[in-house]
């Protein structure tokens, strides 16, 4: 290894370094100052000395344990659903056409944010909503909306449902990276000349060859679902809600003392989260172990032609009901008058647009480059930190990897108090950076999570190669490592796109209010629950990143055009 | 002899500059000082930037604001900044962080939308500018005589510390093609309720209209309505003033929307419930948000509105200037142009806002009067004598200690 220039300390040493600083900083003051006031310490409230109040006050609460129980029930079935249809839909289907069709519908549901989609499904599944408008006064009979609850149901059903149409995508869209990866086709191939079925092929050699690169984003699912405040704001129950909007509650309760049960309810939700993360290890070491002889035990199992349009069906009735929320939200932009039970509007006007004219100049315009420079910035040092560990060739899995993570695991609004603090003090908060910098904490590891699999599992050989014909590491990664892995990096860039336009109580709370992006306008207009003026700012919300994704499918296509080989990678 | 005599000339100078520092400040808020003063504050203001926090769940209202923005950039070349707040606690909450990170001025908040809660929890804590809004030129108009919540804001006095802009009265909306009968009085709801099962609901406590709502009937109900002005004595006291709202509620909730198991989250969500035909009544706090909300197909054209014959709760809305604004004196040029008639006629407008005057029109010049004298009526809009007689909010600690009860009781 003694190739000119491959351990040479290079400005590429201190990429690691740089961006857990730049990570670890605002999330351990964001967290100790979350932690101080939940145990009494918050001198702006006169609260000096240690005490347990807040934690006696929260535990006193007579609503917690519905609450606890919506939170699991809504954060652990969301996750274990989304992942089973994945599994099942990409085990049993994957030489369908259905799933080309799935893949097609899935870019524009990832790129949707949360709210958006909370919405539009609201409105499709209310009992005054689409799909009851569309049998209803006839055959159901109903002249008024039934009496159900089937949005914000005491069981948090419809917040369950929610997340999954809006995980299910993501899952999907990183088991797909990790197939590409783990050359699941050869795996496949062979099992099935074997005479495996194409379910039991799929589950005895490929998942267990591609579960420890979807491991991340599964935690990063369960945390999210479990913590989640603006879906769960419009979908579940408000007497008691989930944790985590209890915590946001309690942190805007204008009664000041509160301010130390939602630190202890913040720390709580952030227990949980960890408790709930553990617990799912240990489920995968146990079903590991118990499924260790039936993987080898060399039975071949059907042909899985009754679950494979069982799995189809349903996946595509989860996308299906994503899309018809986005086109509810459309059609509601164009409405001028759309009552119960009206299957359209009665009446159409482009209002809601016009009036918007100016505020959607100005907030788009924000969202683009904040989301932009997130995304360029962190697609940047992900990069970096990935080509740093191959060529000083440290172990992938420290447990750096984890602190990366850290900020999909904290609730939100549990750190982000803290962190509005530090930035005060740096008298940086309200400012243009400060916001960049906070979107980054959330959109770099959702980048890390999109591009470290692909990269590290491009064939070391390649780079050997052209080491070996005299290049210089720098020329090897611009030459070829960067076109080879054109396609992911572009694509990371375009999640961590839409993660920076998704974010809403970051926004809030680093921009100060004075930056008004897609989202902050969304929420805002959503708490007056005006869907016309909701479904305008949805919809825009969803079409900058889908021309996002767009860009990152299209310009290697047209950049590759000629080159069939480099098309197929990642 | 000596040391007495000196200890009385000494208590003597204390006594003399006492009163001459009495009658100094005084002179400060004599009218000519008053005056120049406030040339130089228009002076200072040219050319500031004003961030306005104000909920912006409303289009109509922050079409509103957007108008003032431009009148006060017209007239006092100050650029103002609406930010659209989804809850009024947000911006407390920053203000706080700011003090909890020692920042004394250079804040990120100029102006503040604010009433009620927020605003005795801001001014508890230390967190405004002022006193500033008696001094205020157009406050001279403002009805403090026959609108007594223009200067105490839920029981807290305002001492100056906020500048009344808008006056809010509880009404209820409904759908007139579909509702025949409306209750008069609180146990007449009742008794709407049980002959139309799951027509009627009031959003979650502590949004402010359900709120609002639980205030109602406590003191529709309560033996004693000026106990309520005043915080509640003891533990034992409360439990016993609000025993008749609890039997109340509890005989009212199984024949509420998703039989009382289930809210609304807010005002709006409830005004969305009535559209979709779920429900038949809205709770309003803006007399002439009916008409308004016909006007922008935002309700049937039959919507309609009613009131309880014995009152309906009524308060102020308010701005407030944070301690630590970067732009005091343009933040106190806009405040007193929100209270100027132009401004006040303007929002009194049902095809703008529809939000009523805190001025008194005896106070107004007649060129001013005229302003207000020309605005239309609504078809939905019931005229001052019809919206019948204001009650007074109640003390904020039987406020927060209801929302708290409630909380506890059907929130479990």
């Amino acid at each position: 290894m003694n190739v000119r220039g491959w351990r040479r300390p290079g400005i590429l040493r201190f990429a690691p370094g740089l961006t857990m600083l730049l990570f670890l900083a605002p999330v351990g003051a964001g967290l100790i100052g979350t932690w101080l006031p939940a145990v009494g310490i918050f001198p702006a409230l006169g609260g000096h000395e240690f005490s347990l109040a807040g934690w006696r006050e929260l535990f006193a609460y007579p609503g917690l344990g519905s609450a606890l129980r919506l939170t699991l029930v809504s954060g652990l079935l969301s996750t274990l659903l989304s992942l089973l249809l994945v599994i099942g839909f990409v085990a049993s289907c994957s030489e369908r056409r259905s799933f080309q069709a799935l893949r097609r519908l899935i870019a524009p549901l990832l790129a949707v944010p949360h709210v958006a989609i909370a919405i539009g499904l609201a409105f499709l599944i209310a009992p005054s909503g689409w799909l009851v408008r569309i049998i209803s006064p006839w055959p159901s009979g109903w002249e008024v909306p039934p009496d159900i609850a089937t949005v914000q149901d005491p069981y948090g059903l419809a917040l369950t449902l929610g997340l999954v149409v809006k995980e299910m995508p993501f899952l999907f869209l990183m088991t797909l990276a990790a197939l590409h990866q783990s050359q699941a086709d050869r795996r496949l191939a062979v099992a099935r000349s074997l005479g495996y079925g194409p379910i039991t092929a799929w589950i005895k050699t490929v998942l267990p060859a591609i579960y420890p690169q979807i491991r991340l984003p599964i935690y990063a699912v369960l945390a999210f679902s479990l913590s989640v405040v603006d879906m769960a704001l419009i979908l579940a129950p408000t007497t008691p809600p989930p944790l985590a909007v209890l915590v946001l509650r309690w942190f805007n309760d204008p009664d000041l003392s509160m301010r130390f049960v939602a630190a202890a309810c913040a720390s709580l939700q952030f227990g949980i989260v960890a408790v709930a993360i553990g617990g799912w290890r240990l489920m995968e070491i146990i079903i590991s172990r118990l499924a260790r002889s039936w993987l080898v035990d060399g039975r071949r199992g059907g042909s899985g032609s009754l679950l494979a349009p069982v799995f189809g069906l349903f996946t595509l009735a989860i996308c299906g009901m994503g899309a018809l929320s986005i086109l509810g939200m459309v059609i509601w932009s164009f409405a001028k008058r759309w009552r119960y039970p009206d299957v359209l509007p009665s009446a159409v006007s482009f209002d809601s647009w016009m009036r918007q004219g100016s505020s959607i100049l100005n907030a788009g315009l924000n969202t683009l480059s904040i989301g932009f420079a997130a995304a360029a910035i962190a697609t940047v040092l992900v990069v970096a930190c990935l080509e740093n560990e191959r060529r000083q060739r440290v172990s992938s899995n420290g447990r750096g990897i984890w602190l990366l993570y850290a900020p999909l695991l904290v609730p939100q609004i549990g750190f982000l108090f803290g962190t509005q603090v530090l930035s005060v003090h740096m008298n940086l908060d309200g400012t243009w950076g400060a916001l960049v910098w906070t979107h980054l904490l959330f959109v770099l590891p959702y980048v890390f999570l999109s591009l470290s699999d692909s990269y590290r599992k491009l064939d070391e050989r390649y780079v050997r190669s052209a080491l070996c014909l005299g290049a210089s590491p720098n020329r090897v990664f611009w030459r070829v490592k960067l076109p080879m892995l054109l396609r992911p990096v572009l694509y990371a860039m375009a999640i961590g796109f839409a993660v920076s336009v998704a974010q809403y109580l970051p926004t809030l709370f680093a921009g100060g209010g004075r930056y008004v992006t897609l989202t902050t306008e969304a929420v805002s207009l959503a708490a007056g629950a005006n869907r016309r003026v909701a479904g305008v700012f949805a919809l825009l919300q969803a079409i900058l990143p889908m021309i996002a994704f767009g860009l990152a499918i299209g310009i290697p296509a047209l950049l590759y055009r000629r080159r069939r080989g480099l098309r197929g990678i990642a | 002899m000596r040391s007495i005599q000196t200890g009385i000339r000494q208590i003597l100078i204390a006594l003399v500059c006492l009163l001459g520092a009495g009658s100094v400040s005084q002179a400060q808020t004599g009218e000519q000082i008053e005056a120049q003063s406030w040339s130089e504050i228009l002076a200072a203001a040219r050319g500031q930037e004003v961030y306005w926090n104000a909920w912006g769940g409303d289009e109509r209202i922050n079409a509103y604001i957007t108008w003032v923005g431009q009148r006060v950039q017209a007239d006092y070349g100050i650029k103002l900044n609406h930010v659209k707040l989804s809850d009024t606690a947000d911006a407390v909450s920053r203000v706080l962080a700011e003090k909890a990170a020692n920042r004394t001025s250079g804040g990120s908040i100029d102006l503040i939308w604010i009433n009620g809660e927020n605003f005795a929890a801001m001014k508890k804590n230390d967190l405004l500018f002022g006193p500033f809004s008696e001094d205020l030129p157009n406050f001279a108009g403002v009805d403090v005589e026959h609108k007594p919540s223009t200067r105490v804001d839920f029981t807290v006095p305002v001492e100056g510390l906020e500048a009344p802009w808008g006056m809010a009265k509880i009404n209820f909306i409904y759908d007139s093609a579909r509702v025949k009968t409306t209750p008069r009085s609180i146990p007449d709801f009742l008794e709407w309720a049980k002959a139309n099962p799951g027509r009627f609901t009031y959003p979650t406590p502590p949004d402010f209209i359900g709120s609002t709502f639980l205030k109602q009937v406590l003191i529709e109900l309560a033996a004693d309505r000026d106990e309520l002005q005043k915080p509640y004595v003891s533990d034992e006291r409360f439990s016993e003033v609000t025993a008749p709202l609890w039997d109340y509620l509890d005989a009212l909730h199984p024949h509420l929307w998703r039989e009382g198991k289930l809210f609304p989250a807010n005002g709006p969500a409830q005004r969305q419930l009535l559209d979709d035909g779920e429900v038949d009544i809205h709770i309003s706090f803006y007399p002439s948000e009916a008409s308004s909300l016909i006007a922008t197909d935002l309700l049937p054209g039959t919507a309609r509105v009613f009131v309880l014959e014995e009152g309906t709760i009524g308060n102020t809305h308010f701005v407030a200037i944070p301690f630590n604004t970067s732009a005091k004196e343009a933040a106190m040029v806009v405040a007193n142009f929100l209270m100027s008639p132009e401004a006040q006629a303007e929002k009194q407008n049902e095809a703008v806002w529809g939000d009523d005057t805190v001025l008194a029109m005896s106070k107004l010049s007649g060129e001013d009067q005229q302003r207000f004298a020309e605005l239309q009526r609504g078809v939905a809009t019931l005229s001052p004598e019809e919206l019948g007689p204001t009650l007074l909010e109640p003390h904020p600690a039987w406020m927060t200690k209801i929302e708290a009860e409630w909380q506890r009781r059907y929130s479990r």
